[in-house]
Formats: structure tokens, C-alpha cells, sequence
């Protein structure tokens, strides 16, 4: 089954003439994601990657019948991008541009929220159902259909276990990539809950890093509602108090947010914590998941 | 970004919370001819951007002309956890009679912003949460709504201000909250907010971070900026347009991604070796990227290897070993460079570095691995 996107999805891409979003727009029409219409405002009724572009995603929603919309346009006007695509009532909304103001994608997140709609990012990879659908610009090539879901605020980092993933023949049945910023659209939770009612997930990884405190809220959740095997890795054990490791959302602050506590969290909820990502594949076939 | 406490103040008092009168002097004839527009007894307060300045020796107050002079002597040039004291404020001490703790932070688990109240001022906040949170109050202050008057309130209840107070103390609340929005500001505090024996609000001491992503719509804050307060190699490393920390070990790493970078660091030390950096040079890194990423990690002497690691998705490898080539060609560059890059283009870039004498491995533990072997030289 997957979750979020798969083979129903009808993809709309804002941005997509600038040059992430026509070179990840041809990747994502390659890997088989039926991208449906681009939206550019005032390039409406030209054409892009073989599909039509929209001045507004309201009129592209209206003529393509889209259900999800991906966006790769410049940070300062992605948070309003998004809004415009929540507004369409898109249903599925994955920011992939790094770098909005966290103000605006607080507004984001509770629009999102009170209309009852995803929203995948920012600053994030995007996500895969492989063999289905990839939204975002997760390498294709890496990812094999199987039975674990995988949820990072990281994006290279998620290639590398998916690679192992893959490799050992365990497969994925969606991997998201939520994004590396303090406020994102969808946290560990959001995902576990859809990752639950899904009949391909047999098991789940989770790839955390330091800042913030979702690793431990996740945790205490998974005790109470998450029954199905789930294994972690935490970046940042190295990391020093007080400085950006790169990610908006990757800071130490205050002491709070180490990955030792992350690391405690985890496994004080019985979620064994990889140490290198070369791990995670034998935790998982420890907690009996095979391929 | 952060900036000094002179700076956050000019902002307060561009939005009308009251602050104490002073000026600030780079030299110590300056600090005398400030001084001397003011009324004794005067805080003498070094001007940079880490926490401790007070126990540091940084902050002194001076009774007399004569030690307005020495404290401002002693304090400049002073070395405070390694940054270097340049500026000095020097402002009228204030009467204190309590002191006490306001500031707004976005909190990243309900994603609004939360205003924290205590009565424990004049301390680290953290310290206040850890060990008395009982004196702490948090309001999380509703996007839509804003900072409400009852919310105000509670907060006036809660810290026992005066009557006498009350209006100063009110507004300053509310000032704050609007300059923590309108400044996209990640942390803004006044700690201590003194109330003085008259029974008035003023706020001695203030600290504002601000939301990096949002520094593009406000040129006035980036004016602000004092590289002088950051890593030299941070600094340039930032115009490069790369991501990068200093650490203190031997490894000098570059990595694709930050995530990685920092399970790159991780798995270093887990085989027994120290990571020098953090570095990650991006999503659509281009070959003078890659040059330049290597230029800022040996320009750091305890550096004696180099540690690459790409797994490319977006970035194509033949980038990556175009800009090795070149770095190797512009830089004298004899440090030994193990280097484990997969992904997109990996033929052509192990093509490219055929002949050379780059320690090239299939996976990340094996490459960390002998990387930690090789720093032990």
C-alpha cells in the first residue's frame, strides 16, 4: 500500500521551470510519478517537461484533477507556495526549498493542520514509495519496494540505510524524508501513525539527530501505540553544544537536544539505536524482521 | 545569528522599553568621555557574544571616575572563553531591588511561540528550569491571537510586580513580543528585568538570536553582524557558501549532507579517532566548492588527514573528484585524502583519480576506519 504518495498520485510541481525543479521534474517523470501540470505564475499555458503550466495551482488543480504538489521554488517564496497549494486543497504538499524563515512555516504548519492536509519538509529530500511514486529528489536507483518504512530529518544520510535497506533485500514501502528544520510539516509521530494502518510496513526505522526533543516524544509514543518493530539511528553524538550542524533544526541548545538523550529515549522504549549506519539492517533482522 | 547586548538594547529602545542611559567606547579615553555624560556609579560591560561575562571578570562597576578608567582598561583586550574584548557599554547602574527573568523562544514541540517568565532573573534561564522550575511561568502565546493581555497579566501576578510598575512592565511585555516577531528574532530576552527600589521596570541586560533564514528581509540586522566574534575559518567557510564547524581533532572531514557529515564524525570517533569538522558541502556542490571545502579543512594545522565522504544522489561524483584535482593542483596539498565516493557518475570520477595517490574505499566504515589509522602517524 505505502503511504502518502503511490500509483494514484497526480503530481503538480511549483517551480517547475527553475532548475531544480526541471531537473528533479525529468527525474521524477523518469522513476514513473505521474506528474500531471507545473504551475509558474505568468508562464500559464506554456509547457514544460510535456505537461501544461498553470498561473495559479487553484486552476492547475482544477484541469489536471492533482492530488499532491511538490515545490522547489526559492526559499523566500516557498512558505506562501505552499499556503497557495493548501489552499487548492491539495491534500499532499512537500517543500523541498531550504532556507524559509521558521515564522512563515509556523503559519505552514497550522494552516496544514486545521484543514487536515500533509505537508512533507522543508529542507528535506522528499519522499519515496518505491516502485510507485518518488516526490522529491531522492535518488530513484538506491530504493527497492519492500517492507520498511523509513522516516529521517536527514537526506544523504537516509540514501546510506536505504542503501542497505535495499541491498539486503528488505526493501522500502515509503521513505520520507521530513526535513532538517526546527518546524517541519509532518514529525516522526505523523508519519508512525499513517506507517501503523499500512499492510507493507512490517518494521520501521527512524533517523534522528540532535535538536529539539522529538526522538524522545516519539519514543514515549511508540510505548503505547506503535507495536510493529521499529529501530533507530541518532547523528550528532560528536556534535558540540551550541552550534548549527548544517540543518536549521540540528542545535544543541540550553544542554537540551543531545543525542545521548535521544539515544536513551530510544532505547529505554525497547528501540535498539544503530551505531554506524552499517547497523541498522542487523538490528532489524534481530527483531526478527527478514527478507 | 547572534548580537552583542549594546545592539539588542538599541533595539529595545526603538520599541520603547525603557533601558538604562549609556554608551559604548572601544578605547579607554572613550569609555572615560562616555562616562563622563553619566551619572556614578556606572556598570562597565564587556561587549561580546558568549554567556559568563560576570563571573569572567567582564562586568564591573565603578564608583569613581578613576575606576571607571581602570575596570575599562582592565576589560578591553580581556579574553573571555577565547573572544577577544573590543567594545565596552558603559551605563548608569541601576537601583536594584529585584531582578527578574522575561523572554520569548519559539518551542519547537507546540510550534508556537512561548514567553518565559521567572523571578529568578540576573541567571541562566536553563539553570532556573533545572533546578527550581517550580519559579519558572511559560504562556504559549497563540499565532493567530498574539500576546494577550490576560496572558500579561498572569505573568504580572505571577512575578509580583509592583503597582507602580505595572503600565512599564505591561508594555515592555508587549514590546518585547512585537520585536520578537517583527525581527524574526529565535531568542529574545531582558534578564535581568530589574525593578528598582522606586518600584520602576528597566531592563539591564538583553539578548537577542535571530532566525537565520529570515536574516534575506532584514538588511538591519545583518548590518549587525560581528565576524570578529566567530571562528575565523566559520566565517569564511560561510561566504564559500559551505557548511562548517571546527572541532579540535586530527580527521578533517567532507561530507555531502549534514546529516551524514555528522554520522561521519560519529563513526570517526566511534573506531577510536577525533573529527577535526563538521563540513558539508551541499546538495548542488560544483567543483570550486569542493576546492575551496579543502582549502578551509588544511588550513586547520592540527589537521594530518582527510576524510571524504560523498554519497551522491544529487551531487555527481565526477564534480567531487574534478574539484580534489584541482584542489590538489592549486593547494600543495600532502596530506594523506582517503576518500569513499558512491553514487551518481562514480565510474567516471574513479576514472578521473586513477594514478593518483588518493586512498580510495567502497564503504563508509572502512574509509573512517583507516583514516582513524593514518591520524595516528
Amino acid at each position: 500500500m505505502a503511504i502518502f504518495v503511490d500509483e494514484n498520485t497526480r503530481l503538480i510541481i511549483q517551480g517547475i521551470t527553475g532548475g531544480e525543479g526541471s531537473f528533479h521534474g525529468q527525474q521524477m517523470i523518469d522513476y514513473g510519478t505521474e506528474v500531471v501540470a507545473g504551475v509558474v505564475p505568468g508562464k500559464g499555458g506554456q509547457e514544460a517537461l510535456g505537461v501544461p503550466i498553470f498561473d495559479t495551482v487553484r486552476d492547475a488543480t482544477r484541469e489536471t484533477g492533482a492530488n499532491a504538489s511538490v515545490i522547489y521554488v526559492p526559499a523566500s517564496f516557498a512558505a506562501d507556495a505552499a499556503l497557495e497549494a493548501l489552499d487548492a486543497g491539495l491534500g499532499v504538499v512537500v517543500i523541498i526549498s531550504e532556507g524559509i524563515p521558521t515564522l512563515d512555516m509556523m503559519k505552514v504548519y497550522w494552516r496544514a493542520r486545521s484543514t487536515g492536509q500533509v505537508v512533507i519538509g522543508p529542507n528535506c529530500p522528499g519522499l519515496i514509495s518505491p516502485g510507485k511514486c518518488k516526490v522529491g529528489i531522492l535518488p530513484g536507483h538506491i530504493c527497492k519496494e519492500g517492507k520498511v518504512g523509513v522516516i529521517s530529518r536527514s537526506g544523504t544520510l537516509t540514501y546510506e540505510i536505504v542503501d542497505f535497506l535495499s541491498k539486503s533485500g528488505l526493501g522500502e514501502s515509503t521513505c520520507i524524508g521530513v526535513g532538517g528544520d526546527p518546524i517541519v510539516g509532518s514529525n516522526f509521530i505523523d508519519c508512525l501513525t499513517h506507517f501503523r494502518d499500512d499492510d507493507q510496513t512490517e518494521a520501521v526505522v527512524l533517523i534522528g539527530e540532535i535538536g529539539g526533543n522529538e526522538e524522545e516524544l516519539t519514543a514515549e509514543w511508540i510505548k503505547e501505540n506503535f507495536k510493529k518493530p521499529v529501530v533507530g539511528f541518532i547523528a550528532g553524538l560528536t556534535a558540540p553544544p551550541g552550534k548549527r550542524m548544517g540543518h536549521a533544526g540540528a542545535i544543541i541548545a540550553g544542554g537540551k537536544g543531545t543525542a545521548k538523550d535521544k539515544i536513551e529515549a530510544l532505547t529505554a522504549a525497547d528501540i535498539p539505536v544503530a551505531k554506524r549506519p552499517d547497523q541498522v539492517v542487523g538490528l532489524l533482522e534481530k527483531k526478527g524482521v527478514r527478507a | 545569528m547572534k548580537i552583542h547586548e549594546f545592539q539588542a538594547k538599541q533595539i529595545l529602545r526603538e520599541h520603547g522599553i525603557p533601558i538604562p542611559k549609556g554608551d559604548v567606547a572601544t578605547s579607554v579615553d572613550e569609555a572615560v568621555k562616555v562616562a563622563k555624560g553619566l551619572s556614578l556609579p556606572i556598570v562597565v560591560k564587556s561587549q561580546v557574544h558568549v554567556g559568563g561575562r560576570g563571573k569572567a571578570g567582564g562586568v564591573k562597576v565603578a564608583k569613581t571616575m578613576d575606576e571607571v578608567r581602570a575596570h575599562a582598561d582592565a576589560i578591553l583586550g580581556m579574553d573571555i572563553k577565547g573572544c577577544i574584548v573590543r567594545t565596552v557599554l558603559l551605563e548608569e547602574a541601576a537601583d536594584i531591588k529585584e531582578e527578574l527573568y522575561i523572554g520569548f523562544v519559539i518551542d519547537r514541540a507546540s510550534k508556537k511561540p512561548v514567553l518565559i517568565a521567572s523571578a529568578a532573573g540576573g541567571v541562566e534561564i536553563e539553570k532556573v528550569a533545572a533546578e527550581t522550575p517550580e519559579k519558572i511561568l511559560q504562556e504559549v502565546v497563540e499565532p493567530s491571537l498574539g500576546l494577550c493581555d490576560f496572558q500579561v497579566r498572569r505573568a504580572a501576578f505571577f512575578l509580583k510586580i509592583p503597582k507602580s510598575g505595572m503600565k512599564t512592565f505591561t508594555y515592555t511585555l508587549h514590546a518585547l513580543h512585537i520585536a520578537f516577531i517583527s525581527k524574526d528574532c529565535s531568542l529574545a530576552e531582558i534578564n535581568p528585568l530589574v525593578i528598582t527600589g522606586e518600584g520602576n521596570v528597566i531592563a539591564c541586560d538583553a539578548k537577542m538570536n535571530f532566525d537565520d533564514n529570515a536574516l534575506g528581509r532584514h538588511p538591519e540586522l545583518e548590518a549587525m553582524r560581528d565576524d570578529r566574534e566567530e571562528e575565523p575559518l566559520e566565517v569564511e567557510a560561510r561566504r564559500a557558501g559551505v557548511n562548517y564547524v571546527k572541532l579540535d581533532g586530527k580527521i578533517g572531514c567532507i561530507v555531502n549532507g549534514a546529516g551524514l557529515a555528522m554520522a561521519t564524525m560519529d563513526v570517526v570517533k566511534h573506531f577510536g579517532g577525533e573529527p577535526a569538522n563538521f563540513l558539508d558541502i551541499g546538495g548542488g556542490a560544483k567543483a570550486d566548492q569542493v576546492t575551496e571545502a579543502l582549502r578551509i579543512v588544511t588550513s586547520d594545522p592540527t589537521v594530518n588527514t582527510i576524510l571524504f565522504n560523498i554519497f551522491g544522489g544529487i551531487v555527481r561524483c565526477d564534480r567531487v573528484a574534478e574539484g580534489i584535482l584541482q584542489a590538489k593542483e592549486r593547494l600543495s596539498l600532502d596530506l594523506p585524502i582517503v576518500l569513499r565516493l558512491v553514487g551518481t557518475n562514480q565510474r567516471e570520477a574513479r576514472k578521473m583519480l586513477e594514478g593518483t595517490d588518493l586512498i580510495m574505499l567502497e564503504t563508509m566504515s572502512e574509509a573512517a576506519q583507516r583514516a582513524v589509522e593514518l591520524s595516528r602517524r
